[in-house]
Parts: structure tokens; sequence; C-alpha cells
């Protein structure tokens, strides 16, 4: 590339780099099919391989013979498996229709959003929570490592990371409503409701963000570009937050993305001890219940949910790190070596050409 | 075999200057040496009921107090360290086998078989993993060795991932190639040539890994999806804990701290065993 910059040609670059970010997220997108089929298919399989037969369980005990031969039929049980499985993933496609729970006889797409807001809005203020406490700790503790603050900040991460969130939940229950009366110790509908499950579930994705935060972060600040900058006379916090945080962001994207996509699966146990109704609570019922279709489309759900966040990540990657776009150009995913060879065949044409 | 004595002996000597992971280290170890001899140290049967004696507060005769059953919270700590411990190690153990030989197959083979196997650990990855063990135990129910599998499953890409990287990176060096021209068979070079450098990042996971196990079926049983009663798991002691919370809240102290202490312990030590392993750090 000998063109020179010049003004003219820059924003032509520019959209060019983006045609190629946009089809990066164009196939980071189609992965995602694949990804929630099999996904779909394995969730079936698991519980379609469970001991028991569905039909007694949704008839309860003391069902004649007849009535159970009746309720398979009814629930398309005497179909072959694939032929189940392919009824159930068009439902879910086409209509958002999971089936009805065995037990209620009510849809569980129904239920599941109606359950749902509860558990996206608990997980999310505590992966907020978690973000804009653990981030700024971390990079103070980075900036100061080997202070007092750095260590202190490290074993309370360390204490965060190990208490689980259902321990720190009583133990404030235990301070604050049993004792001291200040906070109510179930529901979820007023602030007061709210503070105590979003710190319970909020302290481990802080302490990853913190720790995970200082760690990236000091890799950066040893890097030449950083001298670079302060012997320019940069003054320190821009360093840091300029140039330092910029290029530790990414690892730290990921971590808040993973954590929430955990917080959505583990919340079942806050939302039990303060009484929420969110999904995670419904998912546990069901399972208790044996209720099959709940159960499927619970999972279901949630991996849909992750793999979405997942992808959100990855395209603000795209916006954040000019690093990771370049990566894109030559692939990863699904189909990386076939993408390799023919970018690899790509640059030696072009090597030819001149 | 020296060299590999000296390696082991430089990791222990930058361990020990980890004052903190070393000194979980020797908890840990006393923890387990808990565990196996829990028969020996709890002074009554774990589930031994005593009507006359219930709710009763820590006192000289137990240490811990009792549970509404009039049970020796003591003795059930102790008891709820081998079950905690076992199920971690197991859960942790059959996770590291399995993605170990699947991550060992599809480094060395390459091909569609990495692609097959790296695309299904894919999968497993975007499930997360409380509730595959959710959907494990809502198939087939709430055995101890359910748990294990339940709590190992959504682990295995892990482990799968890191022996796959490692295998790519050395398959093509010397050695190896020296050990295929005198014709060991692939089994031998895996497992003896290629593995053995695998084993200080799969130890540092290995170790948190004991650590999210525990805590997993700590979660699950709290629930009541977990081991069931009388078994005496820290996560359904604390359950039981929780409903007598109003007046009798030294029954949630021990469970908890316990299950705090363990983990705590595991991810320090896991920190210091990295900083110990990395070659980077070294002098």
């Amino acid at each position: 590339m000998l063109v020179p910059f010049t003004k003219g040609i820059q924003p032509l670059i520019l959209v060019l780099e983006d045609i190629k970010v946009f089809k990066y997220i164009v196939r980071r997108i189609l992965f995602l099919i694949p990804t929630l089929l099999l996904v779909s298919f394995f969730v079936f399989c698991i519980i379609k391989a469970a001991p028991g037969d569905p039909a007694q369980l949704a008839l309860g005990e003391g069902a004649t013979e007849e009535n159970i031969e009746a309720k398979r039929i009814e629930l398309g049980l005497d179909r072959p498996f694939i032929v189940q499985y392919l009824d159930w993933l068009y439902n879910i496609v086409f209509h958002f229709d999971f089936g009805n729970s065995y037990r209620s006889n009510i849809s569980v797409s129904y239920q599941i959003k109606s359950y749902f807001p509860n558990t996206l809005k608990l997980s999310g203020f505590s992966v907020l929570l978690g973000m804009f406490i653990g981030v700024p700790l971390g990079m103070i503790a980075a900036v100061k490592q080997y202070s007092p603050f750095d260590s202190v900040v490290m074993s309370f991460a360390m204490v965060g990371m190990s208490v689980p969130a259902f321990v720190l939940a009583l133990a404030m229950i235990l301070l604050f409503s049993v004792t001291l009366h200040w906070l109510p110790s179930s529901g979820f509908n007023s602030f007061s409701q709210m503070i105590m499950p979003i710190v319970a579930l909020g302290m481990q994705p802080c302490a990853i963000c913190a720790r995970m935060t200082r760690s990236s972060m000091l890799e950066v600040v040893r890097q030449d570009y950083i001298r670079t900058v302060r012997a320019k006379g940069l003054s320190e916090s821009k360093i840091v937050v300029v140039h330092a945080l910029r290029n530790a962001l990414t690892p730290i994207l990921t971590t808040v993305g993973l954590q929430f996509g955990a917080l959505i699966g583990g919340a079942f146990v806050t939302e039990t001890i303060f009484l929420i109704p969110g999904f995670g609570r419904l998912l546990v019922t069901a399972v208790t219940n044996r209720d099959y279709p709940l159960v499927m489309g619970g999972v279901t759900v949630v991996a849909m949910v992750v793999a979405l966040t997942n992808l959100a990540i990855d395209i603000a990657y795209a916006f954040i790190d000019p690093r990771v776009r370049s990566e894109f150009k030559k692939g990863s995913g699904l189909f990386s070596h076939i993408r390799m060879k023919k970018e690899i065949m790509r640059s030696l044409e072009e090597a030819h050409e001149k | 075999m020296k060299n590999s004595n000296s390696v082991f002996f430089e990791t222990w000597v930058r361990l020990k200057k980890n004052k903190v992971a070393f000194a979980s280290l020797w908890i840990l170890l006393f923890l387990i040496v808990v565990a196996v001899f829990a028969g020996l140290i709890a002074p009554y049967p774990y589930s031994m009921q005593n009507p006359s004696n219930i709710l009763q507060k820590p006192s000289l005769k137990h240490i811990f107090g009792t549970d509404q059953y009039g049970r020796d919270i003591f003795s059930r700590v102790v008891y709820g360290a081998r079950i905690s411990l076992s199920v971690g190690f197991i859960a942790v153990g059959v996770a590291l086998l399995a993605g170990g030989f699947f991550g060992a197959i599809a480094g060395f083979y390459g091909g569609w078989l990495d692609n097959v196997i790296m695309r299904c650990m894919d999968i497993l990855l975007s499930i997360p993993s409380v509730l595959l063990a959710l959907a494990i135990v809502a198939a087939f129910g709430t055995s101890l060795p359910n748990l294990m599998l339940a709590t190992g499953v959504s682990t295995i890409p892990g482990y799968a991932r890191l022996v796959r990287a490692t295998i790519l990176t050395i398959k093509n060096q010397e050695y190896v190639e020296a050990a295929r021209a005198v014709g060991t068979n692939d089994f031998e070079i895996i497992t003896r040539q290629i593995l053995p450098n695998c084993m200080a990042p799969i130890l540092v996971q290995a170790t948190f890994g004991v650590a999210t196990a525990i805590l997993t079926i700590a979660g699950l049983s709290f629930v009541g999806l977990g081991l069931q009663p009388p078994i005496p798991e820290w996560g359904s002691m604390l359950s039981d804990a929780r409903a007598y919370i109003r007046g009798y809240s030294y029954m949630l102290v021990s469970p908890a701290v316990a299950i705090a202490i363990t983990v705590f312990c595991l991810n320090s030590l896991g920190d210091g065993l990295r900083d110990a392993l990395d070659p980077k750090l070294r002098d």
C-alpha cells in the first residue's frame, strides 16, 4: 500500500473497511444459526433420553393404560424421534411456541415471557454494578501495582470470587433484614427490595471484572507505546484512560459478556432466596416437577440469549479494537481454514501482480 | 527425570514465596485429611437425630450447635467436606479425562475430526454451565454420580481447548518427529511426549475447576436439586438453616464459612500456581 493518504482517499478506505466489518457481522450472525440448531438438538436429546414416560408424567399417578396411550398420541410421542424434534423446532421458529407445560398446561412461551424480565433486570443490573465498580478498581490497582491499595482490592476480589451469591445473600438478609430491619428480605418491585439481590449477584462479576481489568491493564502498561506517550509528556490520567484502557478493553468486554450469560443461568439461587418471580425459579420448579417442555424451552431460550450476548460482544469488538478488525479479515470460526487459504492465495496473487 | 524434578522443585520454591497461596495449600491438605477421616473426627453420625436436643446454640458438647432435628452441625460440616471435595475432584477428573481425550485427538489428527470435535465443544460452551447441569439433573435425576457428571460436562470444552492448543504448537517439534521416526505409536506420542507439556495450564485450570464445581453443587443443593437429605452437603445445610434465620442464625455460619474457605483456598492456590508455573515470570 503505497497510496498516499490524501484527504480524498481516506473516507474511501474507511468505507471499504466498513464493508469488511459489515461482512464480518453478517457472517457472524449466520454462524448463529447452526449454533442454535445444534444447541436445541442437544437439549432435546438430553431431555428425550430421560427415563420415564412423559405421558405418564403429564397425567400423574392413577392414569389408566388407555388414557396414557391417548395422551401419548395427543403429545405426538408415538412419532419417530427426528419428526418430534423437527416439529418442536418448527413451532419455535415460526410461532415461538415451545408447547404447553405438562403440569399447568399453560403455554411455555407465555410463562417464559412473563418470568424473564425479572431475571433480565436482576442479571443486567448486577453485571452493570460489577462493571462500574470492578473496572475502575482494577484500573487503579494496576496503575498502583504492589501498593497497599492494590493488595486490598485484590484480596477483596479474591474473597468476592470465593463467596457464592447465596452465602452473601443470606449474610445480608441476616444483617439488614433480620437484625437492622433496614431492607425487606424478599420481593423485587421497589428499589429497596432490589438492592440486596443485585449486590449479592453482582459481587462475583465485580470481583472478576476487577481482576481481569487489572491483569489486562498490567499487560498493556508494559508495552512500548505507553512508554512513548509517557515520554511525550502526556498526563498520567490521560495515559491510563485513553491509551491503556482502550487497549485493555477487549478482554474486559469479553468478561462482562460471559458474566452476563453466567448470571442469567445462575440467577436461580438468588431468585430462590429473595422469592423473586424470575426465570431461574420457574426453571427450578420445572426441573423439580419434571415438566419437560418447560425445561427444554427454558434452556433453549437462555442459550439463545447467551448466544446473542456473545454476538453483541463480538460485534462491539469490531468497533472498539482495530486489531480485532484486521483479525476478522483473516477470519475465525466455522470456515476459518478455508477463508485462510483463500486469503493466502489472494495475497500471493497480489504479490505476483506487483 | 532429574529435569522434571528440578521443574517441580522450582515451582515449589516459587509457590512458597506466595504466602497466601502456600497457606491455602496447607489448609486444603488439612481439609482433605478431614474429609478422608471424617468418620474419626466427627463426634456423632451425620444423620443421628435427637428430638430432645433440637436447635441448640453452640456449646462444648456441640461446638457448632444442633439443627432442627437435633443433629450435630459440626459432624455434618465435617462429612460435608468429604461430599464437597469428592464431588469437586471427581467432576473435574472426569471432565479432564474427557476434555483431554477430545482435545488431544482434535489437535493431533486435525482435519474434519478437529472441526467436528471443536464445533461440538463450541456448542457445549454456549450453554451456561449451571443450565446444562439443570438439564442433566432434570433428565436423569439427582444422584451423586449424575451431579458429578452434570457439573463436569460443562467444563469439558475448556480442557479440550487447552490440550488442543498445546498439541498444535508442539506436534511438529523435532522430538515428536524423532519419536515418530523410531516407530512410537500415536497413543504413546500423545501421552508421553505431548501431554506432559500441557500439565502446567491444566493444573491451574483444574484447581479453579474444583472451586467452581463445589459452588455449582452447593447452589444446586441449595435449591433442592442437588444432593438429597440426609446427605450433609454444605449448600443443602444452608438451605435448611435459611428457614431458621430468625433466632437460630448460628446454623448458617459454619456451612457458609466452610464453603467460603474451601473455595477461597482453591482460588488462591490456582492463582499462586499460575504465577509459579508461568515461564514469563521466571527469573
